[in-house]
Formats: C-alpha cells, sequence, structure tokens
C-alpha cells in the first residue's frame, strides 16, 4: 500500500485551562510559556491560556462553558455588552487560532483536559478517518505503558463540533484522569508532558519525512449519554453510579449490569441493548 | 520526662482502672451537611435524612444544611468559608448590609445550634465534610480528652474494620475555634476521603451513612445506661502545615506533591523523604527534624489556603469508662460537673 501524502503541520497549538480548574493543561501551559521555546525544528508552537478568567478563580468556567462554544452558530453570533464571557473568548481564540474551517486556521490544536473519572490517558478526536490524530494515537499507545492510551471518536461533522480542538485543520484533545478538579496529582502532570512530548515528536519526525507504517488501530466511538436518575420536582440526583460501575470506565457494560445505586440501597441496572463501554465523569 | 508526664495524666484522668466517669446525657443531637457546598456526601446524607424524618428514642436529632447557597452553586463558599467563621470574634461581628453571607449565616446557625459556650447549646454536633486526600475516615475534634467523642471514635474504629478511622486533635482554645462543630458542647467533624469535591462516589456514601449509623448508636446505648469501657486510643495531633513552593511574583505553585507522598496519608514522614516535585522535574525534601504524620495532603480546597499538606504527631491517649450520668441532687450534680470540666481542662494541657 503507498503512504497517503499528507500536508506538513507547521503551525500547532498547544492550549490549557479551558476549563479552569483541569489543572494539569493549566500548569503544562504555564512551564512551556516561562520556557519560552517557541521556533523548535520543523514546528511553530504556540501555547495558550484558553480561559484566563475561570483559571483564575479556579473554576471550569465563568458564565457559560467554553468548551461547547466552538460550533460555526456560535462563532459567528454578533457580540454585545450582554454576550456572556465565554462567548466572546470564543471568538477571539476563533480569530487567533483560526478562523475555524479557513486555510488561516492552526495545522493542529491540542487542548488538555482532566477528568475525575478513570479513563487514563484518552485523545479525544471530532473525525473517525483523521489519519494525523490516528497516527498521534498509534505513537502515543505504543511508547506510554505506565497508563492506557485510547482513542475517544466524537463523529461530529466541522459545523457542530462545539470543542476548542475543531478550529484547528487537525484537533485532538487529551484528557487526563483520574484527577480531581482543582488540584494537581505529579502522576498525572507528569503523563500529560509525556503525551504531548510525544505528540510533537511524532510531528518533527513526520515533517522531517519520516513514513509511518499503517496498521490497525482501536477506536472507541460515543453512542450516548446517560444521565442519573433525578427527582422530578427539584431535579437532585436521587442515585450515585454504582460502586461496580465506579471507576470500570472502558469495561463492557451488559443489559442487566448495575448502574446506579439509590440512596435508599436500590440498584438500577443497565437496559440498553447492545453491551457498550462506558465512561464515567 | 514524656514518661513523668505520661504517668501524670494517666493519673488524673483516672485514679483506678475501675473508675467510671459519669457523663450527662447526649439529648440533643446536630448533624450538619453542606457546610462547604462542593462535599456531596454530607450535602445527600442530610437531603436523605431529612426526607425520612424519624425521631429517635433516648435524643432528638436536628440535621441542617449548614450552607444551602454553595449546595446550590456545588461550591465550597459563595464569599468566605463559612468553616472558619465560628469564633467568638466573628460570631460576635456586628451585621450590616456589606456583611458576607457565610458570616451571617454562622451567626444564624450559632443562634440556631448554640449559642457557643452556653447552656442552650447543642450537646453534640457532628459535621460532615470530604476531602480529596486519602485520609479514609477522620473525626476531627478540638479536644484530645472529649470522652464523649473518644468512646465514639473507639467504637467506630472498632465497628468499622474495612475503612481506616483516626482521630485528630486541633489543640485551639474554644473561643479561637473556628469550625461548625465548636458551637456544641461536645463536637467533632466526620471527614471521609478520597473523593473529588463536586462528585459523589457510592462507597464515600455508604462509608459515612455507615460513621454516622454508629455514632447515633452509640450515643443511643450511652443515654440508655451503656456503661463504655475505658482503653488507649491512638491520637493525631496536628503539628503545622507546609505550603507549596510558589513563584514570588505570581504566587502560583512551582510543584506538585511528590509521587511518593502523594495517596500516603498518616504514612510517617522523615526528615530527608520527598514531599513536592517541582514542574522542572526536581524533588525538594522535608527538612523538618522530627519525624511527623502528614495528612491533607494535596487537599485541593487548600492550595488558596497556602497549606500542601498538615503534620501530626502521633500519641496514646488513656480514656476512661464513661456511663451517662442518672439525676440526683441538682446541687451536688452541679459540682460534680464542675470538678470534670476542671480536670479535662487541665489534661488537655498536660496532653501538648
Amino acid at each position: 500500500m503507498d503512504p497517503v501524502s499528507l500536508p506538513a503541520l507547521s503551525c500547532v497549538a498547544l492550549c490549557g485551562g479551558t476549563h479552569g480548574n483541569e489543572l494539569s493543561g493549566v500548569c503544562l501551559v504555564r512551564e512551556q510559556q516561562r520556557k519560552k521555546e517557541e521556533e523548535t525544528e520543523h514546528v511553530t508552537l504556540v501555547t495558550v491560556m484558553s480561559n484566563p478568567r475561570a483559571v483564575q478563580e479556579c473554576r471550569r468556567y465563568i458564565e457559560k462553558d467554553l468548551n461547547r462554544c466552538f460550533t460555526a452558530a456560535i462563532l459567528s453570533t454578533p457580540v454585545s455588552d450582554r454576550t456572556p464571557y465565554e462567548i466572546v473568548r470564543a471568538q477571539e481564540l476563533n480569530a487567533l487560532l483560526g478562523p475555524k474551517g479557513s486555510d488561516g486556521a492552526m495545522d493542529l490544536v491540542c487542548d488538555l483536559h482532566n477528568t475525575t473519572a478513570n479513563m487514563g490517558l484518552c485523545l479525544i478526536s471530532n473525525s473517525d478517518c483523521d489519519w494525523i490524530c490516528m497516527h498521534i494515537y498509534k505513537h502515543l499507545q505504543t511508547n506510554i505503558s505506565s497508563i492506557p492510551v485510547r482513542l475517544l471518536n466524537l463523529y461530529t461533522s466541522p459545523d457542530e463540533s462545539s470543542n476548542l480542538a475543531s478550529v484547528g485543520k487537525h484537533g485532538l484533545s487529551i484528557e487526563i484522569g483520574p484527577q480531581p478538579h482543582g488540584l494537581v496529582r505529579a502522576d498525572v502532570l507528569s503523563t500529560m508532558k509525556k503525551g504531548v512530548q510525544l505528540m510533537l515528536e511524532w510531528i518533527r519526525l513526520f515533517n522531517s519525512g519520516t513514513v509511518f507504517e499503517g496498521g490497525e488501530v482501536e477506536v472507541h466511538t460515543v453512542v450516548k449519554c446517560i444521565d442519573f436518575p433525578r427527582d422530578p420536582e427539584t431535579h437532585d440526583i436521587t442515585a450515585v453510579i454504582h460502586p461496580q460501575l465506579q471507576d470500570q470506565d472502558f469495561c463492557l457494560l451488559r443489559q442487566g449490569d448495575p448502574l446506579f445505586l439509590s440512596f435508599s440501597g436500590e440498584t438500577e441496572v443497565y437496559r440498553g441493548g447492545a453491551p457498550l463501554s462506558s465512561l464515567c465523569e | 520526662m514524656g514518661a513523668d508526664q505520661g504517668e501524670k495524666s494517666h493519673y488524673f484522668h483516672f485514679s483506678s482502672k475501675m473508675e467510671v466517669i459519669n457523663l450527662p446525657a447526649v439529648s440533643r443531637v446536630a448533624v450538619c451537611g453542606g457546610t462547604h457546598g462542593n462535599e456531596l456526601s454530607g450535602v445527600y446524607l442530610v437531603r436523605e435524612q431529612q426526607k425520612k424524618k424519624e425521631g429517635a428514642e433516648t435524643f432528638s436529632l436536628t440535621t441542617v444544611m449548614s450552607n444551602p447557597r454553595a449546595v446550590q452553586q456545588c461550591r465550597r463558599y459563595t464569599e468566605t468559608d463559612l468553616n472558619r467563621c465560628f469564633t467568638t470574634a466573628t460570631l460576635g461581628t456586628p451585621i450590616s448590609d456589606r456583611t458576607p453571607y457565610e458570616i451571617v449565616r454562622s451567626q444564624e446557625l450559632n443562634t440556631l445550634l448554640g449559642p457557643k459556650g452556653t447552656d442552650e447549646a447543642m450537646d453534640l454536633i457532628c459535621d460532615l465534610h470530604n476531602t480529596t486526600a486519602n485520609m479514609g475516615l477522620c473525626l476531627i475534634s478540638y479536644s484530645a480528652c472529649d470522652w464523649i467523642c473518644l468512646h465514639i471514635f473507639k467504637h467506630l474504629q472498632k465497628e468499622m474494620p474495612t475503612v481506616p478511622v483516626r482521630y485528630i486533635h486541633f489543640d485551639v482554645p474554644q473561643s479561637e475555634a473556628y469550625s461548625l462543630e465548636s458551637v456544641g458542647k461536645h463536637g467533632f467533624s466526620m471527614e471521609i476521603g478520597p473523593q473529588p469535591h463536586g462528585v459523589i462516589r457510592a462507597d464515600i456514601f455508604n462509608a459515612m451513612k455507615e460513621g454516622i449509623r454508629l455514632t447515633l448508636d452509640w450515643i443511643h446505648h450511652f443515654n440508655s445506661g451503656v456503661q463504655f469501657d475505658g482503653g488507649e486510643v491512638e491520637v493525631y495531633a496536628m503539628v503545622k502545615n507546609i505550603d507549596y513552593p510558589r513563584d514570588m511574583e505570581t504566587h502560583s505553585i512551582t510543584a506538585a506533591i511528590h509521587p511518593q507522598l502523594q495517596d500516603h496519608d498518616f504514612c510517617l514522614l522523615h526528615p530527608g523523604d520527598p514531599l513536592f516535585l517541582t514542574f522542572s522535574g526536581k524533588t525538594e525534601t522535608y527538612k523538618g527534624v522530627e519525624p511527623l504524620y502528614p495528612f491533607f495532603v494535596n487537599e485541593c480546597a487548600y492550595y488558596e489556603k497556602g497549606i500542601a499538606l498538615s503534620l501530626a504527631r502521633r500519641k496514646r491517649v488513656a480514656i476512661p469508662s464513661i456511663q451517662v450520668k442518672t439525676d440526683c441532687g441538682k446541687e451536688n450534680g452541679g459540682e460534680e460537673l464542675k470538678l470534670e470540666e476542671k480536670e479535662r481542662t487541665y489534661d488537655c494541657s498536660e496532653d501538648v
């Protein structure tokens, strides 16, 4: 099989603090900005603190989740005094790293996140056939053995993709957990650093002409989300994730498997059709 | 000198192993949740308890959602940490339009559950908390000679074999005690971790449910006249806090808790042991002289308070047998109580 030829990734953006309390990315971007290494062989690296106000307050967001503000519709919303901060910021980031869908956009936007779920390292991609992202995934999986490395495919069209990574020609979120929001674990930070290093290493090798062999990789595609059972009046949750499901991300969930444990002690089971892998945020 | 002190405190605690200390019944009990709005085990436990509205036979149970606004927003607090607002000074601050919400609320709670330091105060306040630190179940108290609290601790330790149960003593005088449980005549926080703030885990929720059940169970048996045998328990006495290394200009942290310390709460930290790993990859070690026990290691809410971890000494405390005081002549009862109070105050200062 002939290798597929793809344009070099000359301009890469590394973003942290898209959620202000997901601290691995915040620390990584701060360190990178202190070192001020922007021009390296074969690739220009731009580092961005995506939501500085949320970072300052160590909150996920101020008014609206920034990482849901990058749909084509929201990016073209006229801005007024009353526009939520994060929508204004999304349009600023789109001007800086995009515009989304145009030739001027960053070749790759890599957005750094943490999750409280036991997900190991997940690369999240909006496309199921972005060979750049798939190869970066393969490279990380081959070279990281300390935690599981997986690829999660959101399978949305560019216009409907609402996350920051979708602004670039290629986009990847690196999501690592478990880590409580608002704190830094050394092991998680170290894994994220390694992940970013390996990604940049792959990009340099790719840009300098290395042929990366194809093969087969395993991908998880998001099918659906399940909410907690809630009180119909107050909307409060009335159950928690069942102990047999808690921390068992990516373990196959079959019909009849425990899903929730109500506060009154009853088990609710998974009633879906096909067995699926679950992620619990 | 240590041995002498130990023997002396032993003597003042009880003169013979058979001596039983009589204490008033614990008739009015408060269980509080949501003092920090994003520590969810307590929030949901109090909500469930309020739905059930079960009375108890030998004591009255009041459940309180301490900081409803913070709970609503799922934040630790809205303007200032409620659990630092219960010093005598803050409780006596005059209220104006500009008074932070939590200070107004602390005074409301003091009226409801106190007033602190008076006869009208709740007999026992149990305040429910979660921590991101790997601390298991901890009872945190301002006293190391409150026999009610220490017997409850002994009971939980015995009846909860799968969860590590420990007792932490903060040696702070009552007027300066800043947290909610100091409003009651007896009080402790029940702190369980690790759990991320804003998240509820079934295992942690169940451990807290069981901890409360055993606490209320003990109170019921105590009030009914059961004699609880004394013995020795291990207590961790808070010594000091250590902050993260920080950038001098921005004040941002420049290191994380070292992987060898992370999740190792209550594992003895020796001088020279790794403490922090800087973002540039350097290890910083513990430079104290005395080996101490770390706790609240990497508690997320403490970053803003300048605390990376706290350190404690571990000590053995002898606790007497206790039994509820039955009705006798009021005059004698009053004097007896005063004598016990005096002994307790003296004992505590000896312990440290």
